[in-house]
Order: structure tokens, then sequence, then C-alpha cells
């Protein structure tokens, strides 16, 4: 059933600090709306549940790319599109850049954002993984300041977040020295079909090589548990070790603790563990590629 | 203004933007659907609604230049924003290039993707006048044409930019 639009409110505070007083005045009761992406197609289907909702589409506070030496921030209402279309990122952050470019169609990736991506919290959304290994970081800001918080960890649980509710994600860092020449990089998601699905997988993978040697690897997979995972024993295993039959066997092994997929419309347990393992097995194969 | 009153007491709001070119004063709640607002308030019914959830594509629109699904943006965030339907594609009597192509190859059975799916080759060839095959298949990836008739429509894309011969 289609929701009672008289029901819902969608204020269009002027500013930043503006829309910050709100959040302050009754923590909770307010909640940020910005492409609309995930939340008006909860509305169409009459379950969106909160009812009051402030737009943070219009504040260019929360836009553009900004690049340092050590970092490239991007404002929370980075839309996939703009994402994309940033040369440093495709150069430095490609799994990210394909990431955005598996999200939806181009109508969607116009609105979709990144900061609501993040805050909405889906455990089948394509960005995470690749922003756990790069090692993001997130700008949380409230009427009470500002604080930049590391991205791995903030998914607790389901849906559940490391944040107050009188706080908004403003930015989200990279470090650069991450996405160097010497890392490999490896990002697939699988899907139903090639444009438009939702994950049943999604595996975002680095390594840096050095004497035919994994000296360090970073994996993190979507839709395999009730948040974003980051496989740290499967990836620290890695370490030292070069790419043949053991390796992989060793890695699958770890990574088999790790996950824990499920059963759901889109795919099975069973289905997940199996592509999961395939998709490590290829990423280690692509490192000699 | 008594008119404004009664729109605040029921909630509404009233948001002013362009449609087409043509300044508009858009009434309704602050959630409404674009997509809503532009087929009820200004009859504007060749957007249409297909599955209303973003996946197909049939109210596309244009909003400040770039194209969106008009069943997932509020009323509220078309606040000074230029949006540009369907009927703001031709121009006079003039149906834009790609209208023609369309046509031309029979790009169109039941009709209802047919103007999202124009949108989608606009909003392509505007911005790649050269699109290879892949190109237009990713242009055209967010509309689903429940006929499948798929390869009329992608025939006329590529008979829209022929001048500049597409790429295979």
């Amino acid at each position: 059933m289609r929701a009672y639009l008289p029901a819902y409110e969608l204020q269009r505070p002027a500013s930043l600090d503006e829309a910050l007083r709100l959040l302050a005045s009754a923590p909770g009761e307010w909640r940020p709306f910005a492409g609309g992406t995930d939340l008006m197609v909860l509305l169409e289907a009459g379950k969106l549940e909160h009812r009051k909702f402030f737009s943070i589409w219009h504040l260019d506070e929360l836009r553009g790319i900004e690049e340092t030496i050590e970092h490239i921030t991007l404002g929370a209402l980075t839309t996939y599109t703009e994402l994309q279309s940033n040369e440093t990122m495709r150069r430095e952050f490609p799994m990210l850049c394909v990431a955005a470019s598996e999200t939806g169609a181009i109508a969607i990736q116009n609105r979709g954002t990144l900061g609501g991506n993040i805050a909405n919290a889906s455990p089948a959304a394509d960005s995470p993984p690749a922003l756990i290994v790069y090692g993001a970081e997130l700008e949380l800001v409230s009427a009470r300041g500002a604080r930049w918080i590391a991205y791995e960890g903030f998914h607790t649980a389901y849906k559940q977040m490391r944040m107050e509710p009188d706080e908004l994600i403003s930015r989200i860092r990279l470090p650069r020295a991450s996405a160097g020449d010497n890392w490999k990089q490896y990002y697939r998601k699988v899907g139903t079909r090639k444009a438009q699905a939702i994950s049943k997988i999604c595996f975002a993978g680095a390594a840096r090589l050095g004497d035919g040697q994994i000296e360090e690897a970073r994996i993190s997979m979507g839709s395999v548990a009730p948040t974003v995972v980051s496989c740290t024993k499967t990836a620290s295993i890695l370490r030292g070790r070069r790419v043949n039959k053991e390796t992989i066997g060793a890695a699958q092994g770890e990574m088999k603790k790790e996950i824990v997929p499920i059963d759901d419309l889109r795919s099975t347990a069973d289905y997940r563990l199996q592509v999961s393992l395939n998709l490590l097995e290829d990423f280690l194969l692509s490192l000699e590629r | 203004m008594p008119e404004a009153t009664e729109k605040e007491r029921s909630g509404k709001v009233v948001v002013r933007c362009t449609v087409n070119g043509r300044d508009a004063e858009l009434s309704g709640f602050p959630m409404a659907r674009l997509l809503d607002v532009l087929r009820e308030e200004l009859k504007l019914t060749g957007t249409k609604e297909g599955c209303g959830e973003g996946e197909c594509g049939a109210c596309s629109v244009f909003i400040n230049g770039k194209i969106v699904n008009s069943c997932l943006v509020p009323l509220m965030q078309v606040e000074g924003a230029r949006v540009v339907t369907i009927e703001g594609i031709a121009s006079d009597e003039q149906l834009n290039a790609i209208q023609e192509a369309f046509i031309e190859t029979g790009g169109a059975q039941c009709g209802i993707c047919t103007p999202g799916m124009v949108m989608a080759a606009v909003n392509l060839l505007d911005r790649n006048s050269e699109p290879t095959e892949s190109d237009i298949r990713a242009g055209l990836a967010g509309n689903l044409c429940r006929c499948t008739g798929y390869m009329k429509i992608f025939e006329a894309v590529v008979r829209a930019c022929q001048h500049s011969g597409v790429k295979r």
C-alpha cells in the first residue's frame, strides 16, 4: 500500500547549521533525507516508518571532492555519477568507481549519494566493501562539533551505526597512500543481471606484492553477513605467502569462518558461500596476472 | 493570500521551479512524488509510471540537466530546479531527431516505456554524440520495456546518431 502523504514531513533547512540545530532540537525525531533513492522506494511501498525528515540535498556544504597529498575527501552528497567522473578517483580508487557504476543505472547514480548509501546501512550496498579496503574515514558533524572516525566498524549490527542521533555524516575521506601503484585491486559484484541488480555477493580486495610474495592484503565483502564484513583473518594469513594452491586453500578455510551468508530472496547461503570462495580464489589468481 | 493559508493548514507546500522552461508553482505535500505532481497538477502525462521504485525508467525527467527517476524525487526537492519532461524535448511542432528515429524504426509498442527511453537516449547523445554499441546499451540500461521490443529501441538510437556513425 502507498504511504499516506499528509503524515510525512520534509523540511528544507536553509543551511547545514540550521539542519544540525534541527537534529539537535529533538535527537532521533528528525532524520536527514539525501537523494531519496532508498527512502522514496520505502515510501511508495508504504514501509517508510519514520515520518519526520529534512532534506539535505540542496546543502552545498555537503558537496564537492577535495584533494590533498594525503587524502581525497568526498562530500557526503557526492553522487555516484560525480564519484566516477572524478579523475583521481578513477586512477586511485577504481573499486569505488566500479561500485558506483554498478549501483542502479544512470538516473539512480545521478541521485544516489555515498553518504546516503552509508547511512542507509544496507548489508547489500555496493560501496562499503571498497570503502573498508581503502581504509575510509567518516566525518560526523553535529551542533556540538565535528569528529572523524574509521569507517571500519561503523556498522555494528543490521542497520545499526556508531553515531549519535544528533549527528550527520558530512564527509568521507580516503587515504591516498593506501592506493599507490603497487597495490593490486579487485572488485566484483555478483547480481542476478548486469544492470539494476541488488548484490548477491560483493567482494573487494587489494594486495601489495613484493618479490612475488603478498606483503599485505585487505579483503571486505558485502551481502554475506548482517553488516559489511572486513575479512581481517583471511587477509592476515596471506601475509608473506606466495599465490599457490596451498595459499588459496588456507585463505578459503579462514574465509569460511569469517562470513555468515544467509538464505534470502536474492540467493541462498550455499550459493553465497561457494561464490565467495570462488571470488577469493579469483582475486588471488588476479595478483599474478 | 487565503489560498496559501489553506495549503499551509493542510500541510501542503508551494514549490517554485521551472518546467520545460516556464515558471511553475507546484503545490502538494512535501513528500509527494514529482511524477504525480507533473501528471496531476500540470497534466503533463507524457511522463509515465512503470514500477514506482526506480527500476524501470518510465518516469525519467531531467532536473538541472541530469536524468532522474521522477518517482523517487519528492516535491520539496525541486525548489528552484529546472525540470524538463518529455513534453519539453520536441521544439514547437518539430520532433527531436531521437523521437523521429523511434517512429522510423517502430521503437514503440505499447508506448509506456517510450518517453523514458527517449529521455535516456537524449541524455546519452547529449553527453556522447558518437556512442559505441555498448555505450548505447549502458545508456538504456536503466529503462525496461514490458513489450521487450528492445532491438527496435536500440536501432532507433543507432539511427538517431547515424550522421556521425555508430562505432562497432
